[in-house]
């Protein structure tokens, strides 16, 4: 390395290489995505923000909601489940005593067996009752078949595991289709509140949500959320009556009397943003079952 | 100028072409972290007390964060580093600072850029890309004086007497690239009104941030701490192959680290990244190796001096960088993602590793462009400790508490508040250390600028003096010659180059 050039040649191989692979091939790749479609569905995906939820995407950037939220639920695997739903005439314990019997005759059970036969001890016949739950369908498929036989009822469905989706956060992991339409990309990378990718299917009511942004502890007690109360405007009540938008406070929030608290275009905004956030559509890079399909 | 010309400059003259834009520089910077600390602890506040700042918009955690980190990596360290380059190469080069005017006003246009990005983010028009907050007015302010800089320190390189080039040469011009390239491009595609769609927004931040926070800031921190370790501990570098192999590794696989293992991307871009990352262990052991090898056995008496800050600046290279690789490994990023643990990482590298080095090369520089000693040298002292304690318990809690935080939150039985609570703990006390790194900063700030202020107050007098005896004698004003002498006290050090 004795002359400028060469120390500049090298910088620019290597960071024009690390260029071409990280910015210019994803736009390649993903640049030119377009909408998709909800599997075995007509419906377009992503789904079109409208007015108030499109607005409401700027005040999240502007608020800095993404330094503590992330919008991006994770997924470590899919599992074939199999559930119960009806036993018909049976008794569970003839139930149990059939189908322990099925999973050591039958060939390709075998290798589940242990795993059946663990969620069936201690069963007394309540349903739904989840029979098997793993990566193996081809167990999924003969065991519904062989109950269906004999008049049982079960579903299969495909579901996504990880512990994301067990704390109710999603149905699935998000992928890159989910954020076509934002602008900017907020996916966040600290998780001090919960994740809000479906937020809008955890807590629909953009009352609820205008009043968390107002006051969080008067409706999640442990919540270290600081008050977006610069988002609402406490106003003397007009003839002493409430406007249409007042917030409904629980007393220790609430202004002193004869105030109410209002919340400005932006609170609705931003809450409108807030419930439109339902990334749990089935999609071809992401499947699940999500409506029980009876065998 | 041609190099025979050269030899007969001395190093004194060459640092007071340096004076004016280095203290426009680190003036600026200094100020900037002061700010910055202070905008961090207002902002994490909200953490031990969420409603403290509910009426004020521009004090709300994701507002005063955002500002306050951008503060740390462009209101302090790339001004300082940009001032520490100038320095290093018009040193290296034995020539004066070619165009001496035009870091003096790429220094105002960036501490401008600065100002308006800060003011933006707190009001609200942040981009919403980490680390590329800054509006198009203030990026593209930021960039042309960036590049008004490289071109000075470019000219610099190409005026230099011996026309081999030392390996803080190789880190440094290689740093001048990659910031303009880096930050150019992030720019054009996701500050402008044709951003791409989706989630590429979010794969070109990612890399602009890995180009940022890892890369660019090993090659301006090992750049400068080539310099001056091998210069202080009066002995050459260690081994100039190793340094031009780390360089290598570094810039070819640490630019393809950044993208996190869970993002919601294709699953090629995780994948490549995690390799870049199992990779740049190389390069961050080959350095680690060359600074120890340098400094081991170096007779140095070292009590909160420059050493001290440039030694602790390169160990916390090697540890912090394997920090953030660690991230990047599939099976910890499951538990290490979306804690506390990236922002401990990142607050290390900008504070622990560069931000040392840059406070130890100013200390070391100050003195020689202003010919005079630090007005607080025991302040300059204090303020080692103060870092250095400090960076460690603002660090070192977030590092526990993400990793704690992260376990708690991949267990699906633990309630999400608990998992937060766990955090908490930890975050109180790093707050304690945030305070002391910021009354370390104040005592680098009132340095620079005492400094400042008797360098303009003993201009003001040589002014009024030339005036006062022209007036007197009517006899033009001659500038004194170089005096070999006095070069040799304020040059204790002759080039160490190997």
């Amino acid at each position: 390395m004795k002359t400028g050039f060469s120390v500049f040649l090298a910088a620019f191989v290597a960071l024009g290489v690390s260029w071409f692979g990280l910015v210019y091939g994803p736009l390649k790749q993903l640049g030119v995505a377009t909408e998709t479609k909800v599997l075995q569905s007509d419906t377009k995906w992503p789904l079109q923000r409208t007015g108030d939820a499109t607005l409401g995407l700027q005040v999240y950037r502007s608020a800095g909601c993404a330094a503590c939220h992330t919008e991006q639920v994770r997924q470590s695997g899919a599992a074939n489940v199999l559930t119960v739903t009806d036993i018909g005439v049976h008794k569970a314990a003839d139930l149990k005593d059939f189908v322990r019997s099925l999973l050591g005759t039958v060939p390709e059970l075998m290798n589940s067996s242990n795993a059946v036969a663990a969620n069936l001890a201690g069963w007394n016949g309540e349903l739904p009752k989840v029979l098997y739950s793993g990566a193996d369908d081809t167990v999924v498929s003969m065991l519904g078949d062989k109950l269906k036989a004999v008049g049982v009822k079960t579903e299969a469905r495909v579901v996504a595991t990880g512990t994301d989706i067990a704390r109710g956060w999603g149905t699935r992991q998000g992928v890159a289709a989910d954020y076509l339409y934002d602008a900017p990309v907020q996916l966040g990378s600290l998780r001090a509140g919960p994740d809000l990718s479906t937020i809008g299917v955890r807590a629909p009511d953009v009352n609820w949500q205008l009043q968390h942004l107002y006051a969080p502890r008067s409706l999640v007690k442990n919540s270290t959320m600081p008050a977006f109360r610069f988002l609402f405007t406490v106003q003397k009540k007009a003839e002493g009556k409430d406007s249409a938008d007042a917030l409904v406070l629980p007393k220790e929030f609430a202004p002193t009397d004869g105030y109410e608290v209002v919340p400005t275009a932006e609170a609705k905004q931003l809450a409108a943003y807030l419930v439109s956030l339902k990334n749990n559509a089935p999609l071809y890079e992401a499947p699940f079952t999500p409506i029980t399909a009876a065998k | 100028m041609n190099p025979t010309e050269n030899k007969t400059i001395c190093s004194s003259e060459i640092d007071a072409s340096c004076r004016v834009p280095l203290l426009a520089l680190f003036g600026g910077a200094a100020l900037w972290l002061v700010l910055g600390l202070a905008l961090g602890i207002a902002a994490i506040l909200s953490f031990h007390k969420p409603d403290l700042f509910a009426d004020i918009p521009f004090l709300t955690f994701g507002r005063a964060q955002a500002a306050a980190n951008d503060l740390l990596l462009y209101g302090f360290t790339i001004p300082a580093a940009l001032g520490v380059i100038l320095w290093i190469f018009a040193r290296l080069s034995q020539a004066p600072l070619a165009l001496p005017i035009v870091p003096v006003v790429a220094a105002n246009l960036w501490h401008v850029g600065v100002l308006v990005g800060t003011i933006s983010i707190l009001l609200g028009f942040s981009t919403g890309h980490p680390w590329l907050e800054y509006p198009r007015a203030a990026a593209v302010l930021l960039f042309a004086a960036f590049t008004l800089v490289a071109v000075s320190a470019v000219a610099t390189l190409g005026f230099r007497a011996n026309r081999e080039l030392y390996p803080s040469h190789w880190f440094l011009f290689a740093a001048l690239l990659w910031f303009v390239w880096s930050y150019g491009t992030a720019n054009l595609f996701l500050v402008s009104n044709h951003a791409p769609r989706g989630v590429v927004q979010a794969v070109i931040d990612w890399w602009l941030t890995n180009n940022l926070l890892f890369v660019w800031l090993a090659l301006a921190g090992l750049g400068i701490a080539f310099y001056f370790l091998p210069k202080i501990a009066g002995k050459p570098l260690a081994s100039c192959g190793y340094a031009l192999f780390g360089l290598l590794t570094l810039v070819f696989f640490g630019s393809w680290v950044g993208i996190p293992q869970s993002a919601p991307v294709p699953a090629w871009l995780p994948t490549v990244s995690a390799f870049g990352a199992l990779l740049s262990v190389i390069p961050v052991i080959a350095l680690g190796i060359v600074a120890n090898k340098t400094v081991c056995g170096a007779k140095v008496s070292c009590f909160g001096g420059s050493f001290c800050f440039i030694r602790f600046g390169v160990s916390s290279f090697v540890v912090s960088s394997l920090l953030y690789i660690s991230e990047f490994c599939p099976r910890y990023s499951r538990v290490l993602e979306f804690t506390w643990f990236n922002f401990g990482v990142t607050q290390w590298q900008l504070l622990g590793f560069v931000g040392m080095i840059l406070t130890g090369a100013i200390y070391e520089i100050l003195p020689r462009v202003t010919r005079r000693e630090l007005p607080f040298a025991k302040l300059a002292k204090l303020n080692f400790f103060l870092f250095a304690g400090g960076t460690l318990l603002f660090v070192i809690p977030l590092l526990i508490g993400g990793l704690e935080q992260g376990k708690a939150l991949a267990n699906a039985a633990v309630p999400f508040a608990d998992a937060s609570a766990v955090a908490l703990k930890f975050l109180r006390i790093s707050t304690t250390g945030q305070l002391l790194v910021l009354l370390g900063a104040l005592c680098l700030l009132l340095n620079i600028l005492v400094m400042t202020l008797q360098w303009k107050l003993g201009l003001l007098k040589t002014v009024v003096g030339v005036v006062k005896d022209s007036l007197a004698e009517g006899s033009a004003y001659q500038p004194l010659p170089c005096d070999k002498s006095a070069c040799a006290v304020l040059q204790r050090d002759e080039e160490a180059k190997p």
